[in-house]
């Protein structure tokens, strides 16, 4: 069966895409050796600039997870590169010692970032943007740098600046043409995407020469050969990249600029291939995705002895991953005698197209601004359509009405995913079989829109024209369990009038019919604020904090925060709780962040006996709902406060206690401006002034620090608790589960809330609903459970077997 | 038979105590087990700690037939014990059986 070795040197897109296509050809034919230099599983780099624009994590770009690996029997070694090849013996040895035979052998190298040599190019601080490792290197770095340069204002350039202003820094591009990503773009585009990324908060430095990079160990400034400075604490170089080569050269291959392959992809050696951006093909070396991909499709036909008319080079498209700048570039950009160009400028959406043309053929395009078109065009030019019958006008006016470009009209044949190869035919094909009716599925199934995502307008239309209106959205749904919004369930909720989350899964048809961990506590929640009376909190539909009342440590023991309204407490509860932390041998007693005495690292079973003895009751440290109002001396000690905080925050405390909310809701009462309990920092902040109180709402302390915005100033006590129970109300209504309130506050817009809470009429009514929702409800759930004994006995007992 | 006769039968609960997707630990010879009633009231137990960071996994959210890690949301199965994608790593599963209303595992 298996008599052939086949190893790849390289675990990255190229190299395991080529490896996919041979198994799908013939999965038995290769005993299968891959060897990798980073420490991951084969990841798509291209999304790289996501992680570092937080919109992906890097667990979501690892495509072939281990499993994978093993599932196919293939041998990855990804902690010992590869280091010789030894062609007359056909083996390969790492950089251990350890020699691996091959049959045939497959380079995949791929390519590095290409460093500037100047001085200073070594200094800590300097990083490439082509890894894993290069990306969390930025992002460790952004924590505590501020100021970044990026030289190169090429594709991965940009994308790294946006990335990095999206960390929080200050990011200065240095370019030394006149113009961005000018190998793509002409200089009308490349002027436009300028001012755009400008809006964005990128800083440019046009026509600039590097000449070194100043500093001792770590980088300080960036010097220019004009004599000009600028202070950077981290330098990305971007300014191109560089074939990997180093090994194939020793070997003996024929190197130029990459490795020399011929249409079948075979190199100089016997037996030894190369694809992807390690590889020279008719004197191209390519770093764009689709051209390794349909490298690897050669190979893999090449391996496994189908017959192929081999690899003929490929037409490349570019678009940019920074939203707010849509762009296409493909073919060739510039004017010549023989290609001409028309043009188009719309000032007033500064959008921009420019196709060229050669033989009445489209051969180039750059599109800015609008990119709607791409497919339209990059077909014309794919194709090499003939567009004689087409004036300037309509080939540059939208496609509305032209069949003949819509993808209806397509061939089975032609390709929609370029990154993948995956044709309209195919995509058909599963959509019919398999009964996708979105995006993601058509996605999940053919691999069409996984990796640079540009054609996935393409598959939305092709979908559409397969199967009508029984398309469905992209995920927008709250988990993997349904594509509904939050909106969307809750409406249902109120006009199906379900009132347990069985029924909403059942009803409203998710995935599976008992959710989720991220669902199930989320649709838990809407039922009770939508259905007050008629839903009964389901237990085992809450997180483990909410259904213990403790937070849950790390080795999963609780903790015991007992209320102490307002931050006041007494000697008597101090009293209480050092003996009760002592006969129970707690191993931390802390004072929490807000104003309160925790004991930690309780084990489960001693809770109700702990709060009983405490007999006091809980602060809701640990829920989603309203926490203990942090309050300063206030006027009755301090000589500056101006109101009774104290007396305020205890106040609030005794009045919306334990109401939940989508997540927790804090508070903090200041009795003057020097705001010593942080009020600026709070979901609701109350200043005390001479004469009244300043409303604060929105601000968060947390992972995102969000200055609490000023909503009213008012006169009485009064006014601060119905506004204070307002805003707990119209938070709860229109929330997600698990969203703060500075996030709700800029997804509804400040003002829009702000309308709402001042409106008499509305605020009103918000309190009127929240006294109706909560009335019998804000009962103390330590309390609760003492008095419950079968509850506290199935909740809190541990076997002994 | 062979299998489970040589095995210690443990008692866990009655099976009326025991709440449809709330988990219960037990401790047996220092070994944390996680049993759990299912909605449709089977009952199922696996290793009770977390193959990640030995999270209490009697503590976490049930559905059908998983249990998410209430430390950093690991998905088990809680018929083979395997951790799901994207996460990897697995736990020991064990044997029940329900006798005259008393829950009991075999360890």
């Amino acid at each position: 069966m298996r008599t052939e070795q086949l190893l790849l040197i390289g675990n990255g897109m190229a190299g395991v895409r080529t490896i996919e296509a041979i198994l799908e050809r013939n999965s038995t034919k290769y005993e299968i050796t891959i060897v990798g230099e980073e420490p991951y599983t084969n990841y798509n780099r291209i999304m790289l600039s996501h992680v570092l624009q937080n919109k992906m994590t890097v667990d979501e770009i690892i495509t072939h997870p281990m499993q994978w690996y093993k599932d196919n029997d293939i041998q990855l070694i990804h902690h010992d590169p590869a280091a010789r090849i030894d062609t007359d013996n056909k083996r390969v040895i790492t950089a251990s010692g350890v020699c691996i035979p091959y049959n045939k052998c497959i380079i995949a190298t791929g390519s590095r970032s290409f460093i500037l040599p100047i001085e200073g190019a070594q200094l800590q601080g300097v990083v490439g943007f082509r890894t894993i490792d290069d990306t969390m290197q930025m992002i460790e770095q952004a924590k505590s740098c501020k100021r970044a340069a990026v030289i190169g204002g090429g594709l991965l350039g940009l994308e790294a600046a946006k990335g990095l202003i999206d960390q929080g820094m200050e990011v200065t591009v240095v370019h030394l043409e006149k113009w961005l990503m000018e190998t793509q773009l002409n200089e009308q585009a490349g002027q436009l995407l300028k001012k755009d990324l400008e809006q964005q908060g990128i800083q440019f430095l046009m026509e600039k020469k590097t000449a070194r990079i100043r500093g001792t160990t770590k980088v300080e400034a960036l010097e220019f050969s004009d004599g000009t400075v600028l202070e950077a604490d981290l330098v990305v170089m971007s300014v191109g990249i560089r074939p990997v080569t180093g090994m194939a050269k020793e070997a003996g291959l024929h190197v130029e600029r990459g490795i020399v392959v011929d249409d079948f992809m075979a190199t100089s050696a016997e037996g030894v291939y190369a694809v992807g951006e390690c590889a020279e093909h008719n004197q191209m070396t390519y770093g764009l995705v689709a051209p390794l991909y349909e490298q690897a499709n050669v190979l893999a036909d090449v391996l496994t002895g189908r017959v192929t008319e081999g690899y003929r080079g490929s037409t490349v498209s570019t678009s940019l991953k920074v939203s707010g700048c849509d762009l296409f570039s493909a073919g060739i950009i510039h004017e010549r005698d023989d290609i001409k160009a028309i043009e188009a400028y719309n000032g007033l959406a500064n959008s921009y197209k420019k196709l060229f043309i050669q033989n009445n053929k489209v051969v180039g395009i750059v599109l800015y601004g609008d990119t709607t078109e791409e497919n339209r065009y990059y077909k014309m030019l794919r194709d090499k359509v003939d567009i004689t019958t087409l004036n300037p006008v309509t080939l540059l006016a939208s496609a509305c009405g032209e069949a003949s470009i819509s993808v209806a009209n397509w061939d089975d044949a032609d390709t929609v995913c370029g990154c993948n190869g995956v044709t309209k035919g195919t995509i058909v094909q599963a959509i019919h079989t398999q009964q996708l009716t979105s995006v993601a599925e058509v996605t999940r199934c053919t691999k069409a829109g996984n990796s640079c995502g540009k054609c996935k307008s393409t598959i939305s239309e092709l979908l559409t024209h397969v199967i009508g209106d029984k398309v469905t959205a992209a995920p927008t749904g709250i988990c993997a369990c349904t594509h509904l919004t939050r909106d969307e369930i809750v409406l249902q909720i109120h006009e199906k009038g379900l009132t347990t989350t069985k029924e909403v899964f059942q009803a409203l048809h998710f995935r599976n019919a008992e959710g989720c961990s991220k669902c199930r506590p989320a649709i838990n929640f809407y039922l009770h604020v939508t259905f007050p009376r008629e839903h009964t909190d389901e237990k085992e539909s809450r997180f483990v904090n909410e259904r213990m009342h403790g937070n849950i440590q790390k080795d999963g023991r609780f903790s015991v925060i007992p209320r102490m309204r307002g931050g006041q407490t007494t000697a008597q509860q101090l009293l209480k709780i050092a003996q009760v932390a002592d006969k129970y041998k707690v191993p931390l007693v802390k004072i929490t962040g807000s104003q309160r005495i925790g004991l930690f690292g309780v084990k489960k079973e001693d809770l109700p006996d702990m709060w009983e003895e405490l007999d006091m009751t809980s602060a809701s440290a640990y829920a989603k709902a309203v926490r203990s109002v942090k309050t300063c001396v206030g006027a009755n000690f301090c000589r500056f406060g101006t109101q009774d905080s104290m007396g305020l925050g205890i106040k609030l405390e005794e009045r919306f206690e334990y109401i939940d909310t989508p997540h927790k809701f804090k508070m903090g009462i200041s009795a003057c401006p020097r705001s010593c309990v942080e009020s600026g920092v709070k979901d609701f902040g109350v200043i005390g002034l001479e004469n009244g109180f300043q409303i604060f709402i929105g601000g968060n302390g947390g992972t995102e620090i969000k200055e609490a915005q000023l909503l009213t100033t008012v006169e009485t006590e009064q006014e601060v608790i119905d506004l204070c129970g307002a805003m707990i109300q119209y938070y709860r209504k229109t929330g997600i589960y698990t969203e703060r309130t500075a996030p709700w506050v800029e997804r509804l817009g400040f003002e829009h809330i702000k309308s709402v809470l001042l409106d008499q009429e509305q605020c009103n009514s918000l309190l009127a609903e929240l006294e109706e929702a909560v009335a019998g409800k804000r009962n103390d759930p330590w309390t609760t459970i003492r008095e419950n004994e079968s509850m506290e006995k199935e909740l809190f007992t541990v076997g002994r077997g | 038979m062979a299998m489970t006769t040589s095995k210690q039968k443990v008692f866990v609960a009655n099976f009326d105590e025991m709440q449809q997707r709330i988990g219960r630990e037990i401790v047996v010879d220092g070994i944390k087990i996680a049993v759990f009633r299912l909605l449709d009231n089977r009952i199922k137990a696996i290793g009770g700690v977390c193959p990640h960071t030995h999270g209490p996994l009697a503590e976490g959210i049930v559905s059908g037939e998983y249990v998410f890690c209430p430390l950093h949301d690991y998905k088990v199965s809680l018929l083979d014990g395997t951790v799901q994608e994207p996460d990897d790593g697995s736990v020991a599963t064990y044997d029940t059986s329900i006798d005259e209303g008393k829950v009991y595992i075999f360890v």
